[in-house]
């Protein structure tokens, strides 16, 4: 990523965002209105949380974001990128879904590479990246393993090496971590912080943890259902790198309560 | 876990959770078969056994004539004696089912692609699939017999209709089964029709296709020897259904049971030899080929 942030001040303010969207609803063939009104920008390297109860629109909006379903009120712009004559544009993007959603028939390495394969990339040089990235997730050794062969965290981890394979600008997650124990979730955490620090992508995450979402984000977006809307847009201000220390600190228990009473509120309203 | 054959896995300590991982253990083996499978070979293997000595002791006891009922050891002396012709009969049989299981495997997944590529299409052509597969073979094979005329073409035919159905069925909701966010993931990463079947769609529909196959591959055969039947034509050319019809005819039942083992045994051989074929395919990442350990 080309512009240094310094920790904890995203980007935004007045600055061009990677992506906009303005006045997104989405309301689904059966009547739900999944997403009311949502403005939102995405500054370039910033660390998004999503945060909110079940039902209220986060993961729709994750999905359109990625280009899966169109608003059907509002714009999606990617002002960072490149558009097609059609005017869709190049989206450079990791998708990480809540189940690792591997291919059973594939080695950790086959998954891994399956983007840049369908991009055309040489055989040669899709392996080599392939294995590179699953190095950078802690599963160097792994590469002909099959997915079965592996534990739920390990399996996780392939989806993110194959999520940043093609080196996005953005990566949008759907509540990754959600199926798995504490504390292999705090392992993953840790990982996904130390790879977001070494290459700045812009990481969109969505939670309905309130603490994961403080130890992990610059920046939490509070929901609230029935409709989905966005209620809150709130800056965590501690500093990065963030760790253990960080998370028995009275510094993350003090942006936990500020996200907690946040949350309530949304929720109530 | 104590036990001290267990070989170590060789895992990084790199405070990722890589320890988790599975070990596996490397089989017994007796004659190249593992200790575990020996069980399932010898059990039905002393059945029937004890089954055949029963038989044979009971035509002897009896003293049931050969034209009633042969005892297995003169089945066995048929079938020595006869095999020159039995064994030509028998390569035009499976020379039929063969040629007929690769036509409905062709055309099967063949079809099955194109159905899962237009759904006007499948809507359109499937409910005549249908028809083809709940119409008795035994009462079209004449029409086709005469319609035809080239014996062995009809005879392909029949063994082709009834191998094809479970093939193109199995393939299609093999090829729509595919994970759902897999094809939300093809489609972010943008990848084409042929990619998306190629890399996704093919391979997930894999198993269910070896499940059809392995029902067509007897079905092929059963198609092809009631159509043998059928047909009833003499001569040299003739499949084993005619050595049946025509050792019943002189009463030589010894030889109708022999050419009835022949095709036991080559239905039980297809079987087999699919089921290998579907083992190797799937023994590293399918559920079905999985020993569980708990």
């Amino acid at each position: 990523m080309s512009d240094a942030i310094p920790d904890g001040t995203p980007v935004a303010a007045g600055g061009r965002p990677l992506v906009a969207i303005r006045n997104v609803s989405k309301q689904f063939a059966n009547g739900t209105i999944a997403v009311r009104d949502v403005n939102l920008d995405l500054a370039a390297g910033e660390f998004v949380s999503l945060l909110g109860p079940s039902g209220c629109g986060k993961s729709t909006l994750l999905r359109m974001i990625a280009g899966l379903g169109d608003p059907s009120v509002g714009t999606i712009d990617w002002m960072g990128s490149a558009h097609d004559a059609w005017g869709k544009p190049a989206r450079e993007l990791g998708f990480v879904f809540q189940d690792p959603t591997l291919m059973p028939w594939a080695t950790a390495l086959d998954n891994v590479v399956l983007p840049l394969k369908l991009a055309g990339t040489n055989r040669g040089e899709a392996a080599a990246r392939g294995a590179e990235m699953l190095s950078l997730v802690g599963l160097k050794g792994f590469e002909t393993s099959y997915p079965r062969e592996l534990s739920g965290g390990m399996k996780m981890r392939v989806s993110i090496a194959r999520a940043l394979v093609t080196h996005p600008q953005i990566l949008l997650m759907d509540e990754p971590f959600a199926a798995l124990d504490e504390i292999t979730r705090h392992k993953l955490n840790d990982d996904l912080l130390r790879l977001w620090e070494a290459n700045r992508f812009t990481a969109v995450f969505v939670t309905h943890s309130v603490f994961e979402s403080v130890y992990l984000s610059q920046r939490i977006v509070v929901m609230a259902a029935r409709p989905g809307r966005v209620m809150a847009d709130l800056r965590v201000g501690a500093p990065y790198p963030r760790d253990d220390m960080f998370r028995t600190s009275a510094d993350y228990a003090h942006w936990c309560r500020i996200a907690s009473e946040t949350l309530k509120e949304a929720i109530s309203a | 876990m104590t036990d001290a054959t267990l070989p170590q896995a060789t895992v990084p300590h790199d405070g990722t959770d890589a320890e988790a991982r599975p070990i596996f253990r490397e089989d017994r083996k007796v004659l190249g078969i593992s200790t575990e499978t020996w069980p399932g070979i010898l059990a039905p293997l002393g059945i029937g056994i004890l089954a055949l000595s029963a038989w044979e002791f009971i035509v002897w006891w009896r003293a049931i004539p050969p034209f009633i009922l042969p005892g297995p050891l003169l089945i066995a002396k048929t079938l020595a004696a006869d095999w020159t012709t039995l064994s030509a009969s028998l390569w035009i049989t499976l020379r039929i089912t063969a040629a007929a299981l690769i036509a409905a495997v062709t055309l099967g997944v063949g079809l099955a692609i194109l159905f899962t590529q237009s759904k006007w299409l499948e809507k359109s052509l499937f409910p005549y699939a249908v028809i083809l597969q709940v119409t008795p073979v035994v009462s079209i094979a004449p029409l086709i017999i005469i319609w035809v005329g080239d014996i062995n073409l009809s005879l392909l035919i029949c063994a082709w209709i009834v191998a094809f159905f479970p093939i193109l069925s199995n393939t299609i909701l093999g090829l729509n089964s595919a994970d759902h966010n897999l094809r939300n993931l093809f489609e972010l990463y943008g990848a084409s029709r042929w990619q998306t079947l190629r890399y996704l769609r093919l391979p997930a529909a894999l198993p269910y296709f070896l499940g059809g196959l392995k029902i067509s591959g007897g079905l092929a055969l059963i198609g092809a020897v009631v159509a043998e039947f059928v047909a009833g034509s003499g001569g040299n050319a003739s499949g084993l259904a005619y050595r049946i019809l025509e050792a019943g005819y002189q009463l030589k039942i010894p030889r109708m049971f022999a050419a009835l083992i022949m095709i036991s045994a080559s239905g039980i051989a297809i079987f087999l030899a699919i089921s290998w074929v579907s083992h190797m395919l799937l023994r590293r990442w399918h559920e079905s080929a999985l020993k569980r350990e708990n």
